[in-house]
């Protein structure tokens, strides 16, 4: 089945896109994450211009975290309140991004600067979540699971910011400038990179803000649902690189198998899932490194003047 | 036909050309392409273009087989300025380091020609014509020394080579009984809309003797036209569209999924 995409200006295998769209939602359904970080390489090596793709894969992130952040709304996950303050950090974040996108691309080394960060950021996180999946998946020991119900004290840095607001859902009392920055920074990298940022948000918002647990999860896919609606503008008015038809086909795959991925969920240990969620953040992280290292088969890149 | 009505056929081709030759009478060249507009839409996964034509003798008569013209046909797309950058290894990694700029690249580039172009002309006509991909009039901006521009250009019709956009056929243009001669052009998907020109060469030993030009529009149409128009001229609106799309599809399916 051949679509032609209007922005990206090539046609390409329809169902190839939708599948990619369900690998990837499968994953979020699994793992609560949005899956951009898969999304964009992913369409990078089919194809798409490196633009289009992380534009058109930050349409897809909102898609994907919609019945996510429904849900966690109902149970009472969302602390609306720190999740504010970081949807506005989010949305100078992808202000901050757009000019770097501009800087870079200018400069000439967008395409290099995008491969960079995903080596580094995905290969940090990578390191971090195998090195605590790997003695959990194989100890094997109950015991050693249970060991920390997470410590609930934020960072010492973050007490060390000027003004602090009460967050009561949260149970925190802290300086709204640590969420804000934390959004900044995400909202920064959704618009370079096209992920959606929960693999580094959720680990933020618990070991350095120090947030409970129970609105950790729905506090994060509010931040991202917000931010990347927030990406698609900021693309859409910058960048003209969303491409609407592909962001449908991504979509279509990505909202089943995220519904499809959630029960999956539900049947495999979450230390198995968290061990292979790390060796594919692992992979791609890889396979950018080694696409940065090699001599690339195309050393010539053309861009419009 | 007779024996002879053929010899006399021949000897009075020949004699055409000997015609042609002395009183530098032009040959006469109808072309004619198989689509004047190519359309870009749903679907779209690239076009056929056939180029096709008669070459006669100026006095109407054909050409005889063993002393037929050379035909070329190039079909050019619109000409876009260009930075063309070179990644080189720095600190271990590939990244972008000199770049060229050219003020006129086309977009597409497609030669057919019947027999090699070595055999057919001289690298002076080449150059005078454009025939051939290495010889190209890209315009370079700014004082770049011929050696870089050369390997630049070099490296710019590699690169669309091998993405179909640049080719360069010299037996793509079949003539047949020494009059109808036609070539057959692909254009890939990722053509860029606009005006396109194929150009037509009519060549006897080694000059070109008559050529023509006709114009072929690609352009979007329906749905990918107002896609893409949308995105350029109203980017607030086009931007909450599809920021619609991507939460009703994940609001619906979530609904679908929890009822079933």
């Amino acid at each position: 089945m051949d679509v032609y995409l209007p922005i990206a200006n090539l046609s390409v295998n329809g169902l190839v896109i939708v599948l990619l769209g369900g690998v990837t939602g499968l994953l979020s359904g699994m793992f609560g994450v949005g899956g951009g970080f898969l999304t964009t390489p992913l369409l990078i090596f089919y194809g798409i211009p490196p633009t289009v793709a992380a534009a058109s894969a930050a349409t897809q992130v909102t898609g994907a975290s919609v019945s996510g952040a429904i849900y966690q709304h109902k149970r009472g996950g969302i602390d609306f309140q720190i999740g504010a303050v970081m949807v506005a950090g989010g949305v100078i974040g992808t202000g901050i991004g757009a000019l770097l996108f501009k800087l870079l691309t200018a400069l000439g080394q967008i395409d290099v600067a995008i491969s960079v960060l995903y080596v580094v950021v995905l290969g940090s996180v990578g390191v971090i979540m195998a090195r605590e999946a790997i003695p959990e998946l194989f100890s094997g020991r109950l015991a050693k699971l249970g060991k920390t119900p997470v410590k609930r004290r934020h960072h010492p840095l973050v007490a060390n910011l000027p003004l602090r607001w009460r967050f009561y859902r949260s149970g925190l009392y802290i300086s709204p400038l640590a969420p804000l920055l934390l959004g900044m920074a995400v909202g920064t990298l959704t618009m370079l990179m096209g992920i959606g940022g929960g693999f580094l948000l959720v680990p933020a918002m618990l070991y350095v803000l120090g947030m409970s647990a129970n609105v950790v999860v729905g506090t994060s896919l509010f931040q991202i649902l917000f931010t990347t609606i927030a990406t698609t503008m900021m693309h859409a008015l910058t960048t003209n690189a969303v491409d609407a038809v592909l962001a449908a086909l991504l979509l279509l795959g990505s909202v089943s198998g995220a519904q499809i991925g959630a029960r999956f969920a539900s049947d495999v240990r979450p230390e198995l899932l968290r061990f292979i969620l790390a060796m594919l953040v692992l992979m791609i992280a890889i396979r950018m490194a080694v696409g940065l290292t090699y001599r690339p088969e195309e050393i010539f890149t053309v861009v419009p003047l | 036909m007779t024996r002879r009505g053929r010899l006399v056929l021949r000897i009075s081709a020949l004699l055409g050309i000997f015609a042609c030759t002395t009183a530098q009478r032009d040959p006469i060249l109808v072309p004619e392409v198989s689509q004047h507009e190519v359309v870009v839409r749903q679907g779209f996964t690239g076009a056929d273009l056939l180029l096709y034509g008669a070459v006669l003798q100026p006095d109407g008569t054909r050409a005889s087989e063993s002393a037929s013209y050379d035909v070329i046909v190039v079909l050019k797309g619109p000409s876009q300025p260009i930075t063309l950058r070179e990644k080189r290894r720095r600190l271990g990694m590939w990244i972008n380091a000199d770049s060229a700029s050219f003020r006129s690249a086309p977009s597409f580039y497609a030669l057919a020609s019947s027999r090699p172009l070595d055999d057919i002309t001289d690298e002076k006509t080449r150059a005078i014509y454009e025939l051939g991909l290495d010889w190209l009039q890209l315009s370079p901006i700014g004082g770049i020394d011929q050696q870089q521009q050369d390997h630049f250009a070099r490296g710019l019709v590699d690169k669309r080579v091998s993405s179909g956009l640049y080719r360069q056929d010299e037996s793509g243009v079949t003539i047949s009984q020494g009059v109808l001669y036609q070539a057959r052009i692909p254009l890939p998907s990722s053509v860029i809309t606009g005006n396109y020109t194929a150009e037509t060469f009519a060549l006897a030993k080694g000059r070109v003797v008559a050529s023509a030009t006709s114009d072929i529009v690609v352009a979007k149409r329906g749905f990918e036209r107002s896609v893409e128009v949308y995105s350029q001229d109203d980017p607030v609106i086009y931007g909450l569209i599809a920021v619609i799309l991507s939460v009703s599809m994940g609001w619906i399916a979530g609904r679908l999924f929890a009822n079933g």
